[in-house]
């Protein structure tokens, strides 16, 4: 280490042309003007996507977040496996709606192993994520140091529950593409008949899958934005993990008692099977816009309380 | 430091700043005031409130009552212009064990807005550089031993020009060598007109760094000045001889120093030392003598920074907590 280097990269460099910065209204004070040798990025911030960016880079090379999404890919895999097997020894009975169709078409292996995720594995993997946004960060300490670079409260929680999403859609793909490429390998595609009983084409089967996918990862960003808030409660992660997944599945169970049937429609679990009304032609959009509604109500609510929880909250990891 | 005649205004001000969790007082009114362009030293035991004191500055937790203001701005209302311009290490380095070194900085660098992307690469490789990581650039965090993430957490509060660096307990879990190299770095940041904050508990390291210093205890401020300044009182400790010991203790009592012992323990002997810098050795001589008070010996000894930094904070485990 020599103690002559220069840290400070040269004024020269630092405006640089390809520099995305976009001039923000935000006047200098005289004090700040006083003390910045009026370099040019004090006046500029960027828009800030670099952040969102390195957090997608960090999800994505965790080998948490790939050994989550094998995992979920693995289902529909395993299913397809074992009704493969289970027909050549005289055909599958019972089980899963979609089940029985695996064996005339290998899309629906997608939608058996959707169904099957649905009520405890989704929610465990966004559990995971969702938790971990903001008491991983305080946990490993580097919340302090996001925060004096300054990241910005509010930019933080965006940017923690935005990379909470494209996982809720990343897990959902993982489950329909590989459903969808293990049917085809094991079972063959074809015109697929629909619940309405209308046949459809092998194209336009794989746009409602995706339909289907994007159904469950909004299903899915309600329980994220719970999430998000119980993260904002801790510093321990695994604890928020915990109680996000075990808060999805007692709303399940509550979901399920007819005794309280009139808390049902305020659940987040609702709608989370709802999705065969995707499956008709012409497709029928009640559920989907009764259901992004009510996520969209939940994110709101959670959102809103994660910030006001994280925009006063000491930092004390 | 820009010729401007600024040359005065403080760099980091607190007034009344108070930090209180539940009914414990962590941090009680304190008034910091950190010229520019100086070397800091914030000195005190453990537990006496300098991280607490470090966070509420740079806005991690909120003051429960009174100000702080970094380059004359209000903290934590303008945090998002101040803290760009602030380099940091609080309680310690922390960082993602499973990215590497670089990626790591990579990371830290992109959440603050004003860091341009195009000179990231660059400006983390230089930072690295600096604090003699190269080598270990693209070996995982989890990999790194304490002093390796020290430096790291140190080349992370230089990944951009800064006016202000706040350093808590930079040296902790270093060898001498990354001591001296952090020292050696310390000081030609200094050079360069970079503020340096460090907190520490090191005496040695504070004498040998800092031009002024600050000493806390119990969350209160006990001394505050330039190092000669702290000298000057912590150094000297007045011993006196004296048959009337006890009208001798009583005078100094009355002229506002704090003699050792109780009024029934003398043995001919009072010593106090000398904490009211204004209060020459002549004067308080005369002032013994005009009570009648006969002198058998008077010494003005002088101690060590380290003795008044124990006697300000107190000895052993009777640390005041």
């Amino acid at each position: 280490m020599s103690s002559d280097a220069q840290p400070v990269p040269a004024e020269a460099d630092r405006q640089s042309p390809e520099s995305v910065d976009r001039p923000v209204d935000r006047p200098v004070a005289g004090p700040a003007g006083r003390l910045a040798p009026a370099t040019p990025e004090n006046n500029r911030p960027s828009a800030g996507w670099a952040l969102f960016g390195s957090e997608l880079s960090v999800l994505f090379r965790r080998l948490r977040t790939w050994a989550m999404l094998l995992a979920l890919a693995a289902v529909p895999v395993l299913i397809a496996v074992v009704v493969r097997l289970a027909a050549d020894e005289g055909g599958p009975g019972g089980g899963p709606p979609f089940l029985n169709q695996i064996t005339q078409n290998g899309l629906f292996v997608a939608l058996t192993g959707l169904v099957v995720s649905i009520p405890l594995f989704l929610p465990l993997t966004i559990s995971v994520v969702a938790g971990d946004t903001i008491a991983g960060e305080a946990g490993h300490g580097t919340l302090r140091y996001l925060l004096t670079a300054p990241a910005g409260r509010l930019r933080l929680l965006a940017v923690k529950y935005g990379a909470a999403v494209v996982f809720c859609v990343a897990a959902a793909l993982a489950i329909v593409v590989a459903g969808a490429v293990i049917g085809t390998i094991l079972f063959g595609t074809g015109p697929v008949t629909l619940l309405s009983g209308d046949t459809i084409g092998v194209g336009e089967s794989l746009v409602r899958l995706l339909l289907v996918a994007a159904y469950v990862a909004l299903s899915l960003a309600g329980l994220a934005a719970i999430g998000l808030f119980i993260s904002t409660l801790t510093e321990v992660p695994v604890g928020a993990m915990a109680t996000t997944a075990v808060l999805a599945v007692v709303t399940q169970i509550v979901g399920a008692l007819p005794q309280l049937e009139w808390l049902h429609p305020w659940l987040f679990t609702h709608y989370w099977l709802s999705f065969a009304d995707l499956l008709r032609q012409p497709i029928s959009w009640d559920a989907f816009g009764a259901n992004a509604l009510l996520q969209g109500g939940y994110i709101a609510v959670f959102c809103a309380l994660a910030y006001s929880r994280f925009s006063t909250k000491d930092v004390l990891s | 430091m820009n010729g401007s005649g600024t040359s005065a205004a403080l760099a980091i001000e607190t007034s009344g700043l108070t930090k209180r969790f539940g009914r414990q007082t962590a941090v009680g009114s304190l008034d910091l005031a950190v010229p520019h362009g100086s070397v800091f030293g914030f000195l005190g035991p453990n537990g006496s409130g300098k991280t607490t004191t470090i966070r509420v500055m740079l806005g991690l937790a909120g003051a429960s009552s009174g100000r702080v203001r970094i380059f004359g701005q209000e903290m934590p209302g303008h945090l998002r212009s101040v803290l760009p311009q602030v380099g940091a290490l609080i309680e310690g380095p922390a960082f993602y064990p499973f990215l590497s070194g670089a990626s790591n900085l990579h990371r830290l660098d992109t959440a603050d807005r004003h860091a341009p992307a195009a000179t990231r690469r660059r400006r983390v490789g230089e930072a690295l550089e600096r604090v003699g990581l190269t080598h270990a650039a693209n070996k995982k965090v989890r990999a790194y031993s304490l002093g390796m993430k020290q430096r790291l957490g140190i080349a992370n509060a230089l990944l951009m020009p800064r006016q202000l660096l706040v350093l808590d307990e930079p040296t902790n879990g270093l060898d001498p060598q990354g001591t001296r190299e952090v020292r050696s770095l310390v000081r030609s940041l200094a050079g360069e007109g970079t503020t340096v904050f460090v907190s520490s508990h090191l005496l040695s390291e504070v004498e040998q760094i800092c031009s002024h210093a600050a000493v806390m205890s119990a969350g209160k401020l006990v001394a505050q000045g330039t190092l000669d300044e702290l000298r000057r009182v912590g150094l000297t400790h007045l011993s006196i001889q004296t048959p009337d010991a006890e009208a001798a203790w009583g005078v100094l009592r009355r002229l506002g120093l704090e003699p050792d012992g109780s009024e029934a323990a003398f043995d001919g002997q009072v010593s106090t030392p000398m904490n009211r810098p204004e209060l020459l050795p002549e004067d308080i001589a005369a002032a013994l003598v005009a009570d009648g008070v006969r002198l058998r010996g008077f010494v003005v000894e002088a101690g060590s920074l380290e003795d008044r930094y124990v006697e300000l904070t107190g000895e052993g485990f009777d640390v005041v907590q």
